[in-house]
């Protein structure tokens, strides 16, 4: 208790959401193991894992940073067809399927990390809402690349061929006896052996948020509220705008990847069109309805909109009005000061119960 | 805690506006026919103005003379049309504001541009980023030349807090302070980044005589002990004449006059500029 008390009350926040994510796993897994949980709900345990992790990526960007990303999906999708490609080839040399699982989320990371880079070095110069623009044009341009991809992996290695003009199949990747399809052009990366698994989503978020949190109390981390808080101000103490911009959007972008590395290898099949327009946005709405800069929010707020709709299946056409009235409430009670001191009186009341 | 000195009034007898214990040393800002025009406007032009080391300067004039613009243009907010900008001798007129800054030039301004969403002690932080460094590998990972370096950070952040006895509001929010508290942490701010000249853009505006007077105090206090020249923008006459050794005037962007506080009182052009021209009279 003492140690509690000698922490701020950020810190306090801080620990309290690893605590909470621990808890959410551990019950889970319990509910899990104990047959609680059906079919459907098992099949959205990992992805909802890597939307928490894209929700808590985004907030980088757009509540820590202030900058506005509309292509969060593009990065994503370049983590998880590197992932599939990456855990597919090395289906030999590394049998052992969860270190796999890492050396795929370290190269899909890596790759996004690498397209984050490029994206940020022109734009990130500039002020305004250039960066939404330019994420969101991206956004689209890598889900027709990799609609164009053509990816076979055999005994001589990966072979890639693009398929821009549509008139190459598999057949042009002229693969060996043994050799297989990783990414088949539109219909995407097909006949995956998925690895990903519930505790792998579980352990990403924790490193996410460690990353996150660390990041933001370091002094690079202030730089870059600073910047958010009063740009001129910054350069004035003598603070490098577009270096610790880039640093915070790299960072993000590398969270991405490693997410979608994540969520391309829990299914045998996926298409980049799942990676569009729609995707991004529904990642800000996590972000934007958990509260900018709000690391706790866009957790909650991830978990349940990504499972809501799933779960108001049987409500049947009845279904998205339900969705959007849930919006509405949860903007009430995150922004709202009348639903927001309400809360605020119940937490301080329960704590002094706990210190005594 | 750091103890200061008590303030000292250097009178300035000479009619140099170096004062006499600078001369002799490189002036550590030289501006030499410093201009900037806006589409033809000459917001700035021909300026010739030197700060000795020590100095604590003043720049006056009615409102619209350009005398932000002239901190803008050496804290390179504004880029230079005319002219040179020299710190400490070396040519600092094509280096950019982080530049600049790294160079030993701190501002605060006008109208108050604080980190408002960070607390006292973060935005003194934040001024000090370039004194205190370890890398984003170190602060992520809490190697521990991180928390060896925040130590650091705290421990300086504190001793600059104590010149205006901020210490206790360090885990305030910056934008929930009084106007006053706002303005003197600025002043905080820029001395964090470990300046040789210090530019103060109107610090006692809205500040009431008492802390005026304080004020005064404080600037000469931070003078002594960091030994360091400052340069100041006021329309309070009783600050300006009561601290600057060396004043000096501009209107439509052009300096009408320079010298001392008394000097400056009895300038015709000067009352001309402030009061208009007396043709009204008999």
């Amino acid at each position: 208790m003492n140690l509690l008390k000698k922490l701020d009350k950020s810190s306090r926040r801080n620990y309290f959401s690893y605590v909470l994510v621990t808890a959410a796993f551990l019950i889970v897994t319990f509910m899990n193991q104990g047959g609680l949980l059906n079919k459907k709900m098992q099949g959205l345990l990992v992805p909802v894992c890597c939307y928490i992790i894209m929700a808590l990526s985004l907030n980088l960007t757009v509540g820590i940073m202030g900058e506005l990303s509309l292509g969060h999906a593009g990065f994503m999708s370049l983590g998880a067809f590197t992932g599939v490609v990456v855990s597919q080839s090395l289906i030999e040399v590394i049998p052992n399927e969860a270190l796999r699982l890492c050396v795929a989320i370290l190269c899909g990371a890596a790759v996004a990390a690498v397209g984050g880079f490029l994206i940020g070095l022109p734009v990130l110069r500039l002020r305004g809402d250039y960066l939404a623009i330019v994420t969101l044009a991206f956004g689209e341009i890598i889900m027709d690349i990799i609609n164009c991809l053509i990816v076979g992996h055999d005994a001589n290695g990966v072979h890639i061929i693009f398929n821009f003009k549509g008139d190459k199949s598999v057949a042009d990747l002229n693969l060996l006896e043994g050799g297989k399809a990783i990414i088949k052009g539109a219909q995407g990366a097909v006949g995956t052996k998925t690895i990903s698994s519930f505790t792998a989503g579980f352990v990403l978020i924790l490193i996410t948020l460690f990353i996150i949190i660390n990041f933001v109390r370091s002094r690079t981390g202030r730089a870059v509220l600073a910047i958010r808080d009063n740009r001129i101000a910054a350069e004035s103490v003598g603070i490098d705008v577009m270096k610790h911009k880039m640093i915070a959007f790299v960072i993000s972008t590398t969270l991405a990847g490693a997410a979608g590395a994540l969520y391309g290898l829990n299914f045998t099949g996926i298409t980049a069109a799942k990676f569009n327009f729609n995707t991004s946005i529904l990642v800000l709405v996590f972000v934007v309805l958990g509260g900018l800069g709000n690391l706790m929010g866009s957790i909650i707020a991830a978990t349940v909109l990504y499972i809501l709709p799933e779960a108001l299946r049987q409500f049947a056409d009845y279904r998205m009005l339900i969705y959007a009235i849930v919006l509405i409430l949860v903007m009430l009670a995150t922004n709202n000061p009348k639903v927001k001191n309400l809360f605020l009186k119940i937490i301080p009341t329960r704590k002094k119960g706990k210190g005594e | 805690m750091k103890e200061f000195e008590k303030g000292r009034m250097v009178p300035v007898p000479s009619h140099s506006i170096i004062p006499e214990r600078d001369i002799g040393k490189t002036p550590v800002l030289e501006c030499v026919h410093l201009g900037i025009e806006f589409g033809g406007l000459k917001a700035v032009d021909d300026f010739n103005f030197t700060i000795g080391k020590t100095e604590i300067a003043g720049l006056i004039g009615p409102n619209g003379a350009g005398k932000t613009t002239v901190f803008n243009l050496l804290t390179k907010v504004y880029s230079p049309t005319h002219g040179t900008i020299m710190l400490n001798g070396d040519d600092i007129t094509s280096k950019t504001t982080v530049q600049v800054s790294k160079l030993g030039i701190a501002r605060t301004f006008q109208n108050i541009r604080l980190f408002s969403d960070l607390s006292v002690e973060d935005n003194v932080r934040v001024g000090l980023h370039n004194q205190v460094k370890y890398t984003t590998f170190d602060g992520v990972l809490r190697l521990p030349s991180f928390w060896k370096k925040e130590k650091a950070f705290h421990e300086r952040a504190m001793d600059l807090l104590s010149i205006f006895d901020m210490q206790d509001m360090a885990a305030t929010k910056a934008g929930s302070l009084p106007y006053g508290a706002q303005r003197r942490l600025e002043i905080v701010r820029a001395l964090a980044t470990d300046p040789k000249l210090l530019l103060l853009d109107e610090p006692a505006a809205g500040m009431n005589p008492n802390e005026t007077a304080e004020l005064m105090e404080n600037i000469v206090k931070i003078r002594d002990t960091f030994q360091i020249a400052v340069l100041l923008i006021e329309h309070d006459m009783k600050l300006v004449m009561g601290i600057c050794e060396g004043i000096c005037v501009l209107n439509f962007g052009k300096i009408i006059a320079k010298g001392t506080a008394e000097e400056i009182q009895t300038n015709p052009e000067v009352i001309k500029a402030y009061l208009g021209n007396n043709s009204m009279e008999g």
